[in-house]
């Protein structure tokens, strides 16, 4: 591998100084930035990266005044030098955008025109109801006085440089026609359409697969040369930062811990954070001590769940008029096997139909064919895909679930109490007192205190909500848990510990783990073997280390080449595995 | 200097129920506590109208056939001084020997003394209660005032608007009633159900709604026996008018429903074991009934006006019951647009009461909505 390549530094284009945002509270302002600086440089990317809450994507907003009320810059420069940028007439011209009034004519005038920015969402960014076309070309007429047509070629030739395929059609085309990938495409062709000499980004490509988020990024890093633009790119993954980033900037609590080039942060953090946060990077990207010290001991059993041909089919008509025909397919002749004190690991990108696997387990839907033979304590076996009425209520006592979004999956209007007991008392395990008990019992196994009883789901952060939902799975003291991304909401920092619970949890109670995700590094931090999963079918299942090291199908080829590597000097992405079957 | 708090290292959050945050949220709502003002004193009214109202609204006087509005004072002075004491300038009445016309003239020298929580006629409050303080009454028992003026047969505008404002307001709040058990249960049952049982409920209200309403309501009041005792009358008239306002209910409980249904916190009830009862009730309900008091509220300025316009067409309330519509049916020809203008202020009273509701409405809503941003 060769050493990182030094971007030659370029002219400071932006420069922060000293930059403070406030938001109003009742307790006085809140700084959702305080005092940061930095600078971004033409041909240059910047990495802004911090976890959820650090003020980066209000720095962000900051820079181009668009901050939500009632929140404002309160201290601080925003410098553009203009005369370092191809627009620039020769003579020094520097702005301070943090002086311009936010809904005067001059920020507007810099807004997309000098400063570009492309959001997280690309489906909310984008409007509905005109095309791409329309889109593009109203900015660039925006800023530009050129007629109509021209407008059009020249959006016609930024989708062609984004590599969006056959540009000509495609700019007749409504958002709702293109793919999650293909938006982000249309939002950086719009962004690019006046040629600006700043383009920030923030989170670009958190929305989306893995293997198009390799796609967006190469394409940026190559748009950044052809245009020698300086990138401000916010995120919180480091894998993508390393991927990435010439110099990087490291943000916590609104503050800037630590500035540097891309090799000082990696290889040379300096504050315990930045050191905090790219060790709980490295610790996800193998395999857990704990488990494997574990599996040592006490050896995976015989089947606990036997999946065979199940097929789950959504019906697409609906409406008065019903047409005939239209069948999605999102499970398509599953077979797999869960053993006993085993996790099983089951990865894919988005509609692959993982998640569907884990809600027919547990008759959120109901399979259209095949059979999930779940094997109880006494040794009867039950066919979950048809159990009915109390044999259905007995398997889910015995299969539960962690849901993805600790925020949506606890009841607002009940207290911490109630919905940990809520299993236990309409199964009549226990009431009263005893629930009570039971529950504050709970709570200690997932280690949260007692006193948390009263209060309501909003008053813990997520990692603590994430808790809560995982002590009312283990509630009914189940055998097995389907768990559908219960990491991925959650920092970085964060993710380690919430595993390491898991697996303690797994000691003590004997659980087997169905562990949906999207990202490889959680699966093989904790799981035993996984299961690849590709539109509706199961491509590839084995050991998880034997699957990462030496994976035997296109597709799972292709997804571990797009997993951005958190170390610098293993930037592989332009070299990595395509997998084009069926597209 | 303000010091400056970040909420990130507060270790001990501080808990707000659902309720205090929509207090908030509504509080700052200026126009909605405005209006919520203004509701509940038209309720306090409503509920003490015999407390209110200075006579009994269906005392006749020939002596007073549209009397007009007289100005309250309160600060007599006479040659002697002067004091606090509420009064009235007397009117003189005085009949045209050739065209008969009656015309009032203030009577400079005689004033009428009022006081507050004077006794006046008995009266039992709400019908239980015997007693005959009232909020203002004259001093001599036998002397009449007309703040609102008198109708076509000298009887107190004030004490009818007053006595109206019962009857208008709680018809609103009696058919809103009907149209929330109404709403919320085939609502209920629409959303969280779907499928076929969705397609039939939907069609269903989709076919009352496309019921042109007020020849409806013309045909079921025509319907009535007018021999009906005027409490009967009162519920038949509820019943109809919630018949056509529980619809846009159900569409909202539906609506929420849909959404709710597959939200991961309601899935996970179901796979708690939670029968479908319970789900419904315990898990979903609450988390919507912020939302239906809101449609609630916007619900009943709907009803009121409803009501108004079949009494106002002499169909929906009759006489001797009062309603603002029965009042306003009274200033329907051109004689009292001419000459006593003051017979329009229950149309004020229905404009002010439908403003206000809606105003609160509009502001709950928002605030029910936790997704609301402050707009700047």
């Amino acid at each position: 591998m060769e050493p990182v390549a030094a971007a030659e530094p370029g002219p400071a284009v932006l420069e922060v100084k000293g930059l403070v945002t406030e938001f109003p509270t009742r307790h006085g302002p809140f700084r959702a930035v305080d005092d940061v600086s930095f600078e971004l440089r033409a041909g240059q990317t910047l990495c802004v990266v911090g976890e959820s809450g650090s003020g980066k994507s209000v720095t962000a907003r900051s820079i181009l005044q668009i901050v939500d009320t009632p929140g404002r810059i309160t201290a601080g420069e925003v410098l553009l030098h203009r005369h370092r940028t191809s627009r620039g007439s020769g003579e020094e011209e520097t702005i301070d955008l943090a002086r311009l009034e936010p809904r005067g004519q001059a920020i507007r005038a810099i807004r997309g025109r000098d400063i570009a920015m492309i959001f997280q969402e690309p489906m909310s960014s984008l409007s509905p109801v005109h095309t791409i076309g329309n889109q593009i070309g109203e900015v660039i007429r925006l800023h530009e006085s050129v007629s109509k047509k021209e407008a059009r070629a020249r959006s016609i030739e930024l989708l062609r440089q984004v590599e969006i395929p056959t540009p000509e059609s495609a700019v007749d085309r409504y958002t709702f026609e293109f793919s999650g990938g293909m938006r982000q495409r249309a939002m950086i062709a719009m962004s690019l359409a006046c040629n600006p000499s700043v383009l920030i980004a923030d989170e670009p490509t958190t929305a989306l697969d893995v293997t198009t988020q390799a796609e967006i990024l190469d394409l940026i890093k190559r748009l950044q040369v052809d245009h020698g633009m300086a990138v401000m790119l916010i995120t919180h993954d480091m894998g993508v930062v390393a991927e990435t980033a010439d110099a990087i900037v490291v943000m916590r609590h609104g503050k800037l811990v630590e500035r540097g080039s891309v090799e000082e942060i990696f290889y040379a953090p300096q504050h315990d954070y930045t050191k905090m946060l790219l060790q709980a990077v490295l610790d996800l990207d193998r395999p857990s001590e704990r488990r494997l010290a574990r599996r040592a001991v006490q050896a995976i059993g015989g089947p606990v769940v036997e999946i065979k041909g199940l097929v789950k089919e959504f019906d697409l008509r609906h409406g008065f008029m019903r047409r005939k025909g239209h069948v999605l397919k999102a499970l398509d002749d599953i077979d797999l096997t869960l053993n006993e004190g085993e996790n099983l690991g089951v990865v894919g990108e988005s509609g692959s139909g993982k998640t569907t696997l884990g809600r027919c387990l547990l008759r959120v839907h109901d399979p259209s064919r095949g059979e999930m033979l779940y094997r109880a304590v006494g040794g009867g076996v039950a066919d979950v895909a048809t159990a009915r009425g109390n044999g259905l209520e007995r398997i889910r006592r015995d299969i539960r679930m962690i849901f993805q979004d600790p925020f949506a999956s606890l009841n607002p209007r009940m207290n911490v109490a109630q919905i940990i007991g809520e299993p236990l008392l309409v199964n009549g395990v226990a009431k009263g007192a005893a629930l009570r008990a039971r529950v504050a019992e709970l709570l200690d196994v997932v280690g949260l205190p007692a006193s948390a009883m009263e209060r309501y789901p909003h008053a813990f952060s997520g990692g603590q909500r994430q808790r809560i939902g995982i002590a009312r799975a283990i509630a009914l003291e189940p055998r097995v848990i389907v768990a559908d991304e219960a990491t991925s909401a959650l920092d970085v920092s964060l993710r380690t510990q919430v595993l390491d619970l898991l697996l303690e949890l797994q000691e003590r109670l004997g659980l087997s783990f169905i562990f949906i995700s999207h990202d490889i590094s959680v699966i093989r931090y904790f799981c035993d073997r996984v299961a690849v999963m590709y539109r509706g079918k199961v491509v590839e299942v084995g050991e998880t280390e034997e699957v990462c090291t030496n994976p035997q199908h296109g597709y799972t080829k292709a997804l571990l080449s797009a997993v951005p590597h958190p170390d610098p000097r293993h930037r592989g992405m332009l070299g990595r595995h395509r997998y084009e079957a069926g597209r | 200097m303000a010091s400056v708090l970040d909420p990130r290292l507060h270790t001990d959050t501080e808990v707000a129920s659902q309720w205090r945050l929509m207090w908030w949220s509504f509080r700052r709502h200026t126009l909605a506590m405005v209006g919520l003002v203004i509701v509940l004193l038209l309720y306090l009214i409503g509920i003490f109208a015999e407390f209110v109202a200075p006579f009994d609204p269906q005392s006749a006087s020939a002596k007073h056939v549209y009397h007009p509005p007289q100005m309250i004072h309160f600060i007599d002075s006479t040659e002697e001084g002067w004091r606090i004491k509420p009064w009235v300038q007397a009117y003189t009445f005085e009949r045209d020997k050739f065209t008969l016309q009656t015309t009032f003239k203030p009577d400079e020298g005689k004033r009428v003394y009022l006081s507050f929580l004077g006794k006046g006629t008995p009266y039992e409050l709400l019908g239980l209660f015997p007693a005959e303080r009232r909020l203002l009454v004259p001093d001599e028992p036998n002397e009449r005032f007309f703040l609102f003026g008198a109708d076509r047969l000298g009887r107190d505008m004030l004490s009818r608007t007053v006595f109206g404002t019962r009857v208008s307001m709680s018809i609103g709040l009696v058919g809103v009633t009907l149209s929330l058990l109404l709403g919320v249960l085939l609502g209920g049952i629409s959303g969280y159900y779907g499928g076929a049982v969705d397609m039939v409920i939907q069609r269903v209200v989709e076919f009352v709604l496309s019921l042109p309403t007020i020849p409806i309501w013309l045909a079921l009041t025509a319907s009535l026996p007018a021999t009906w005792p005027p409490l009967t009358r009162y519920f038949a008239i509820t019943l109809i008018l919630s018949l056509v306002g529980w619809t846009e209910l159900a569409r909202v409980v539906r609506g929420r429903f849909l959404a709710l249904r597959s939200e991961d916190f309601v899935v996970a009830a179901r796979l708690d074991g939670c029968s479908e009862k319970r789900v419904i009730f315990r898990h979903m309900l609450p988390s919507l009934m912020s939302h239906v008091i809101a449609s609630v509220t916007l619900a009943i300025p709907v009803m009121i006006l409803a009501e108004t316009s079949l009494s106002f067409l002499g169909l929906g309330l009759l006489p001797p019951t009062i309603s603002w519509g029965v009042l306003l049916k009274e200033a329907q020809n051109i004689r009292s647009i001419a000459q006593a203008p003051w017979l329009f202020v229950p149309g004020a009273f229905v404009l002010v009461a439908v403003l206000a509701l809606n105003f609160l409405g509009d502001g709950l809503r928002d605030a029910a909505d936790p997704y609301a941003q402050e707009r700047g």
